[in-house]
């Protein structure tokens, strides 16, 4: 990357509550969002912090953006930083979009109304998050949607961090969201397999069945450091480093080596111009699934060496669950999250390791990163049917 | 009987702007839908709550037409005489 990209705003609405502290303390402190096999966001009710106007006009994947993004710009003072405002981006990446809004409007057209709500299609694209908050905070640079599954979130504050760092823009809103625990998305996920019949998340353990659906969203403020110092912007850390690549194997089963995802991890820490040995935590995609655990793990050991048995490595999912497109901007927020904090948190109801899956997932409870003399630093994998391998590389502020 | 009609179409258009968003104290039977809070997909929603709860088709020429409250009433009131 060419010009150096900070972060000066996180935010997050998660199973373990609203804002990103509830994230990153609750999930360090081994608790779980998981309630009855599912992480819904149960403690965000969109008008505690919409407008009346803007919380009927927005699908819920939309409410949960605006907020987790709200705080994000909340916390970077983005709003009154004297940016032109055409220079201001925003990238939202979503598994789906507004899923909860066409299966409404679907039922009552079949059900005899003969026609659906003239906020049917703003609310169901999948861009409208991105196009929300464009609006609300008038954010006048590029601003478009990610799509690529699970990967989306990550690959959303991927481009930002490009876009930034090539001075395409000064600063970027970048994150992912999805609400898609409904009941068409949820049998549709359960029919291929892809959810756990138990309802438990526990990634990397040997009794794992499959992935919890989740809902939530996360978000960062990315911006120019030198500009972001220069207004006196507190830097949180910074985006180091970027990798994406696809599995050109199979639609929904990662390649079982983890080739691609390897590829992704070896990009990320290129770009960021660092060794596997300068890593002090890595953020699992740890999906809970028994393909993803194994093939995650492959790549791990194939991208780090050695070094993979040596760096703690935790995943998010295990506290709440699999927020699909939002996943990979959620977990970008915990990791800077660990870093800052300089702990790993635990990968939960991990008690009975699997046949190879031997690295160190930090099972049941937190440790302290393993420092080297410079502020830590991490990556997070994000990997999305369709083969999409992403992974971001943050370090924290010194 | 026209009155008793407009006072109750005039009470289920604000209810509607409410409903939409906008603060009850600025809808008045003379409010301009173009000074409200008011966009053209509330106008669409507007008109189909009118269809669905007079039995009334409205065009888009009719919509065109109907700039604040009172203009509903007075279109409601004049289809259903």
């Amino acid at each position: 990357m060419s010009r150096r990209v900070a972060i000066t705003g996180v935010g997050a609405v998660t199973p373990l509550g609203v804002g990103a502290a509830a994230l990153n303390e609750r999930w360090a402190a081994g608790d779980s969002g998981i309630s009855d096999g599912l992480g819904r966001c149960a403690d965000f009710e969109p008008t505690d912090h919409l407008s009346r106007r803007v919380a009927r006009r927005t699908d819920r994947f939309t409410q949960l953006a605006l907020v987790a993004a709200g705080e994000a710009i909340g916390q970077a003072g983005l709003d009154e930083a004297s940016y032109d405002r055409a220079e201001v981006g925003c990238v939202m990446g979503t598994g789906i979009g507004g899923i909860s809004t066409i299966e409404a409007e679907h039922a009552a057209l079949r059900e005899g109304r003969g026609k659906v709500s003239p906020h049917c299609v703003p609310q169901m694209m999948a861009n409208s998050a991105a196009g929300a908050l464009a609006i609300e905070h008038e954010l006048r640079g590029q601003c478009f949607g990610t799509v690529s599954a699970c990967a989306a979130g990550a690959n959303a504050i991927g481009a930002a961090a490009r876009m930034v760092a090539h001075g395409d823009a000064s600063a970027c809103v970048a994150g992912g969201s999805e609400a898609a625990i409904t009941e068409l998305a949820m049998a549709a996920f359960a029919e291929m397999g892809a959810t756990s019949e138990s309802g438990i998340s526990r990634p990397f353990d040997r009794r794992r069945d499959g992935f919890v659906m989740g809902e939530g969203a996360g978000a960062m403020v990315l911006e120019d450091a030198d500009t972001a110092e220069s207004r006196g912007a507190r830097i949180l850390g910074y985006l180091t480093g970027y990798g994406s690549t696809a599995d050109a194997h199979h639609m929904t089963a990662p390649e079982p080596s983890g080739e691609g995802a390897a590829r992704a991890i070896a990009k990320a820490l290129g770009d960021a111009e660092i060794a596997p040995g300068d890593l002090a935590y890595v953020n699992a995609h740890g999906t809970s699934t028994p393909l993803n655990d194994r093939s995650e793990t492959e790549a791990l050991k194939a991208a780090l060496g050695e070094e993979a048995m040596r760096i703690p490595i935790s995943s998010t999912k295990s506290a709440i669950g699999h927020l699909l497109g939002a996943a990979g901007a959620v977990e970008a927020v915990a990791t800077l999250g660990a870093l800052r904090a300089q702990v790993a948190p635990p990968t939960l109801n991990l008690e009975e390791p699997d046949e190879d899956l031997d690295l160190d997932y930090v099972p049941g409870e937190a440790k302290p990163l393993p420092l080297n003399g410079h502020p830590p630093i991490g990556i997070s994998n994000s990997f999305g049917f369709g083969g999409h391998n992403v992974v971001l590389c943050i370090e924290a502020a010194a | 009987m026209t009155t008793a009609i407009k006072d109750q179409v005039t009470e289920r258009v604000t209810s509607a702007l409410v409903e939409f968003g906008e603060e009850p104290e600025n809808v008045k039977p003379d409010s301009r839908f173009e000074e409200l809070d008011i966009d053209s997909l509330d106008l669409v929603e507007l008109a189909q709550v009118i269809e669905d709860e007079y039995g009334i088709e409205v065009t888009d020429a009719d919509m065109d037409k109907i700039k604040t409250v009172q203009d509903v009433a007075d279109f409601v009131s004049q289809r259903q005489s």
